[in-house]
């Protein structure tokens, strides 16, 4: 059968603030395995979120074997028979597999309203044995493999009849065996009529397993190629193939010597050998795929983690960060990925939050003087040109952009050496990111070492001037910025073969 | 090696068997009577009780709540059915103990709404009824007790009483583990228990009557809670106004000796039985190897602590253990 | 940039008003008035001079408690280190030691005991503030039960009952040292780096932790400062009863949690000042005194204080959910978040 089982048509999905698909198209064959490919934030996540029924789109149609559809939840589009599996993966630990695959529909017996134990278990059995899985269905949940999960979140989507399995970045967890598996598994299902849109960054499982593959890019849906049809670089200019409409504003710095060093860096299930370093007034830039260890690593320097291997050097003194606290102390600053949750105090008001790493310098043996906090507040913001009305305004209550300065400010209300930005640009508007990019310029002129993680591609080309990509948990390359094109670091970044 | 974690599991319960018999073993060394019918029928009977609530317990762990209201319930639930007594002399013991349940059920009932429906925290909403309960029995008593003469003999066989020479409480507290271990594991309400405490969120999401079932078990751990409180006051043969206090802590340390994880999702009904038992041993079997009753309390929190940090030391340890398998 | 950022607060009469603390004024003159009622001669200089006095030992245990509801903790263990803390120092008293070393040695206690608690809760995260101090709750007065069984133990010099029954002039000792405690936290947690991290902590703990805010050391000083302020319990409660058991204080976790939530200070964390939790001791203190002019009994008060503190907890949970609340995200965005923690929304 050669129909389509799901086409969506016209697709656009706004959030304040950002564009995340621009009338989009995407069409799904019977019984094929159809992958999607693009960068972080081209869109993928959120066309998979309007399937699944998590978002509704704002334009756009969805047809179900030709039939318009509706999925306004995640129950619409499980009774359509669509499921998805994730990257991370949401179970009950404690339970066993069968009743993470039969939670909520177990058979009773109606009479005494008992769970047909037997009956479940054989069940799950032979869902297991459908996706050639070696484990009893009565092990916990918790017990697995990450790897023997995601099968079992397979079988989930198998249970409710699924005709539709969308996975998700199936692959980023498992080693090169486990891989193998799931691609056997995968085409297990093919073969029985499941149709399947494959979301992966690995060019190994994608040549492996689809037929045909889809690229977005910015939002927006760039084309849809017979995968014997088209070549690797073909597609990876379709994937990054841009201008850089964006202007950046890097300024020429004396970079001068080494300032911070990070050597034979390692942490068990985390990052392994990660070697680098950072020379003053330099910006080097972080990149890599989601699960690379990028923030790992950094998390790792600033003290909030301990690496169980390896040296940290500033200024050619060895550091024992032993918590962020220290990290400040001795000159190092963190912005950190997640705004909300590990960057601001949302219930405080700004000059609270601005100064709350440097409390030191904002008073006298621990008595605070709130007036000295305020007019630095007001001295930072104003110099990053935050949009508030006071220094009382609660950091709940500005953009995103504006938040995202406050915690720039908080690092420069103190006196740091290097400086670690984790997607600074994240969620920001472009009028605030032009702004950012001017700040780190004005620090790198100050002297500063900074490490910018990203995974904008025109950023880290625009604004760096070494690159260090990273590729699960080890450095795949370091190169110089001025040599480097955006092809070169996806491919760096992306796993050519699944290695063993 | 991936079995850590359940083997760890039947390795605690095995653990707990072990001790026992040793205990038991050491016991019957330093007092020949320990293991004699009459002793170990004694121990059981007092034993029952316990059991009784810990089943209700577990379920309140079991949804990562507790509650410290389960002394106060037994008083005031005791209190009441003593005093009905009191005045109704011939009322048939099966409405005593109705009678129990039922005002058990109530501060269930009141427990669960706070909880489950207006987001206290369980500490808090059961630290502030257990105290406001006490008041309760204190008012209705009148401050005077219900001795053993002013109850009928009916009332007090509710715990003397027996069948074929087991004590009602024991049959009481076979029969209810029992349908609670056939509730916990082969009922879809029961096995839910398990899903809200292992992962609230994903309930949630999965559709699980969320709240409904952390009101359910708040009632049903009053509920219980009636019922070991009209035993006791018959075991007893009297009610006051400050029956029970302290026996909340027991209760929790059985539940948690028992390998019922605080961090809620996690338990068996065979490991609760194993801890009940074992800390209705240290309780009552002290006395007889010469033990001072006031190291009771001290050996209860001991308990606790240890197994709450066993708790924690294994589960590090198989993290430590999936971070390794993850060949980075 | 023209638009100039403003550094003086806003100040309305609205606002100033509007907060926690005038409704517990009302509510304590309230209960003056009922009680004025009751008893001729009630609003004298003696009345509320002496009156604290019957109240005033659990109050120390109310100021590192507010503490430790801001961080967004609990410690239901402090009765039973005031007990601990009582029963050692009787017992030393009694083998010989000299009574001021008694004393010292009281406070040693109580600190340890909360030390213990500190060093577990920061060891052991993965535990909760709840179950730990339930823990140490039975311990500690286990032990105590340990030393004195059933037994008093007291006789103690006759100096030492001036701590809790005597006064300068026509101030109680008692009152003047819990004021001048009562200074010092509220300055410590308003006026200091130390109490803004506290703030921090409860408000927002992963925030704090990356801004520098060396957590653990926070934690383990408020347990230590909890134990500390046990010990002064403990000291003037024995000085005041003349002997101590190791049943003492039972329920003082009750009531000293009911001030400091009826004080204003939710349960979730990074709320409240220390002003409410003043107000709160003197209105259940006060509300006591009446009670015990008809005389209720002391249950009673049990009842009175398990609803203002479950009261309070209910009104706080509405008021505070504004746009501040942890709130609940809806199960969609859950999934979404859990599924793609390091992506971006779209």
């Amino acid at each position: 059968m050669a129909d389509r089982i799901l086409e969506l048509s016209h697709i656009t999905k706004t959030f304040p603030g950002v564009k995340a698909l621009n009338d989009v198209h995407f069409d799904l064959m019977h019984g094929e395995i159809h992958a999607i490919i693009g960068e972080n934030g081209a869109g993928k996540s959120t066309l998979i979120k309007v399937i699944t029924g998590v978002y509704q789109p704002d334009a756009g149609q969805i047809f179900l074997d030709g039939v318009p559809v509706e999925i306004h939840s995640t129950a619409d589009s499980q009774k359509l028979g669509i499921a998805a599996i994730y990257q991370h993966v949401t179970c009950y630990p404690d339970l066993s597999v069968t009743e993470n695959i039969f939670i909520g529909h177990e058979k009773i017996r109606p009479l005494t309203r008992k769970i047909d134990w037997k009956d479940l278990h054989q069940r799950a059995a032979e869902l297991l044995a459908q996706l050639d899985a070696d484990f009893d269905p009565r092990a916990l949940m918790g017990n697995l493999s990450v790897a023997q999960q995601q099968i079992v979140e397979i079988a989930k989507a198998l249970s409710t009849n699924a005709r539709i399995i969308i996975m998700d970045e199936p692959t980023a967890p498992l080693t090169a065996r486990e891989s193998e598996d799931l691609y056997r598994t995968t085409e297990g299902l093919r073969d029985k009529g499941v149709s399947i849109i494959f979301i992966s960054h690995r060019m190994e499982d994608m040549y492996r397993l689809a037929t045909r593959v889809t690229v977005f890019r910015d939002a927006n849906y760039v084309g849809t190629w017979n995968l014997n049809e088209v070549r690797r670089e073909d597609l990876i200019m379709a994937m990054v193939g841009r201008e850089i409409t964006q202007f950046f504003p890097k300024r020429k710095v004396t970079i001068g010597e080494e300032i911070f060093k990070v050597e034979g860096f390692s942490r068990t299930g985390y990052f392994k050998d990660v070697s680098f370093s950072v020379r003053k007034g330099e910006i080097l830039a972080m990149t890599g795929l989601i699960g690379a260890g990028r923030t790992e690593v950094c998390e790792a320097i600033y003290g909030v983690t301990h690496p169980d291997k390896g040296r940290v050097l500033l200024e050619g003194k060895e550091l024992h960060i032993a918590n962020p606290a220290q990290a400040i102390e001795l000159g190092i600053g963190y912005l950190p990925e997640d705004r909300l949750r590990q960057g601001l105090v949302l219930e405080w008001e700004l000059s609270k939050n601005v100064t709350l790493p440097t409390l030191k310098q904002f008073g006298t043996l621990g008595w605070l003087h709130p007036q000295k906090e305020n007019a630095v507040t007001k001295e930072l913001a104003e110099k990053l040109e935050v949009r508030a009305g006071s220094v009382f305004d609660l950091a709940a209550t500005l953009s995103g952009g504006n938040q995202q300065k406050i915690i720039v400010a908080k690092l420069l209300a103190g006196t740091m050496k290097v400086i670690i930005l984790d997607e600074p640009t994240k969620g920001v508007d472009v009028g605030a990111k032009t702004a950012i990019f001017n700040i780190m310029n004005d620090l790198a002129e100050m002297g500063y070492g900074i490490i910018m993680v990203s995974s904008e591609m025109p950023e880290v080309l625009g604004m760096s001037d070494r690159i260090v990509v990273m590729r699960d948990g080890r450095v795949a390359a370091i190169m110089d910025t001025a040599r480097s094109t955006q092809e070169q670091i996806l491919r760096a970044a992306m796993p050519e073969t699944v290695h063993a | 090696m991936r079995r850590s974690a359940s083997f760890t599991e039947s390795f605690r319960e095995l653990g707990l068997l072990v001790f026992i018999v040793v205990l038991c073993a050491i016991f019957q060394l330093r007092n020949h009577n320990f293991v004699t019918l009459g002793n170990i029928r004694d121990l059981l009977t007092n034993t029952g009780i316990l059991s009784i609530m810990s089943v209700g317990m577990m379920m309140v762990i079991l949804t990562r709540g507790i509650d410290l209201s389960v002394g106060a319930v037994v008083a005031v639930a005791g209190m009441v059915s003593a005093l009905t007594v009191q005045y109704f002399r011939g009322i048939s013991p099966v409405v005593s103990i109705l009678e129990a349940v039922a005002v058990g059920t109530a501060a269930g009932i009141l427990n669960g709404l706070l909880v489950a429906r207006f987001n206290v925290l369980p500490i808090i909403a059961t630290l502030g009824t257990m105290n406001i309960i006490r008041g309760v029995t204190y008012v209705i008593s009148g401050g005077a007790w219900v001795s053993s003469y002013q109850m009928s003999d009916g009332f007090k066989r509710i715990a003397t009483g027996g069948v074929l020479g087991v004590s009602n409480p024991i049959i009481i507290a076979v029969v209810i583990n029992v349908l609670f271990f056939y509730f916990i594991n082969h009922m879809r309400t029961g096995r839910q228990i398990y899903a809200v405490g292992s992962n609230p969120e994903a309930a949630d999401i999965s559709g699980i009557p969320r709240r409904r079932i952390v009101l359910l078990v708040y009632t049903l751990m009053g509920a219980l809670s009636g019922l070991g409180g009209v035993i006791w006051v018959a075991k007893f043969a009297s009610a006051q106004s400050d029956t029970a206090t302290g026996f909340e802590l027991s209760v929790i340390a059985a539940t948690v000796l028992g390998g019922v994880s605080i961090a809620g999702g996690s338990g068996k009904v065979s490991g609760l039985i194993l801890g009940t038992i074992l800390l209705g041993i240290l309780n009552n079997a002290l006395p007889l190897i010469n033990v001072s009753p006031f190291w009771q309390q001290a050996i209860q929190g001991i308990v606790i602590l240890a197994a709450v940090l066993t708790n924690v030391m294994v589960k590090r340890n198989n993290q430590r253990f999936a971070l390794r398998r993850r060949a980075i | 940039m023209e638009r100039s950022i403003r550094v003086e607060r806003l100040w309305s009469w609205r606002t100033f008003f509007l907060q926690w603390e005038w409704l517990l004024v009302l509510i304590f003159i309230a209960v003056n008035i009922v009680n004025s009622t009751l008893s001729s001669y009630y609003f004298t200089a003696d009345t509320f001079l002496q009156t604290p006095m019957t109240f005033l030992d659990m109050a120390f245990l109310v100021l590192p408690m507010t503490m430790v509801i801001i961080l967004g903790n609990i410690d239901i263990s402090v009765g039973s280190t005031v007990a601990l803390s009582a029963v050692i120092m009787a017992v030393a008293y009694n083998a010989g030691l000299p009574m001021v070393l008694a004393v010292v040695l009281c406070l040693l206690v109580a600190s340890a005991c909360g030390f213990i608690n500190g060093i577990l809760m920061t060891r052991f995260k993965e535990l909760s503030s709840v179950i730990v101090t339930l823990a140490t709750m039975i311990i500690y007065r286990g032990i105590a039960y340990v030393i004195l069984q059933d037994q008093a133990a007291g006789k103690f010099p006759k100096w030492y009952s001036a701590l809790g029954w005597g006064s300068v002039g026509k101030v109680p000792i008692i009152l003047i040292v819990f004021a001048i405690c009562a200074v010092v936290f509220g300055l410590l947690l308003h006026k200091t780096s130390f109490g803004r991290k506290i703030y921090g902590m409860g408000s927002n703990l992963t925030a704090s932790r990356y801004s520098g805010v060396r957590t653990d050391s926070i934690i383990m000083i408020v347990s230590v400062l909890t134990g500390l302020m046990a010990g002064f319990t403990a000291l003037f409660l024995t000085s005041r009863m003349g002997s101590t058991r190791p049943n003492v204080a039972q329920g003082y976790e009750l009531s000293v949690i009911a001030m400091v939530v009826l004080g204003g200070v939710s349960t979730s964390g990074g709320k409240g000042r220390i002003g409410g939790p003043l107000l709160a001791i003197f209105i259940i203190g006060f509300l006591n005194y009446g009670l015990g002019l008809v005389n209720v009994q002391a249950q009673v008060l049990l009842i009175i204080v398990g609803l203002l503190l479950i009261l309070s907890v209910l009104v706080l949970n509405v008021r505070f959910r504004g746009r501040y609340q942890r709130s609940v995200p809806s199960a969609a965005k859950k999934v979404a978040a859990q599924e793609h923690p390091n992506e971006s929304t779209p």
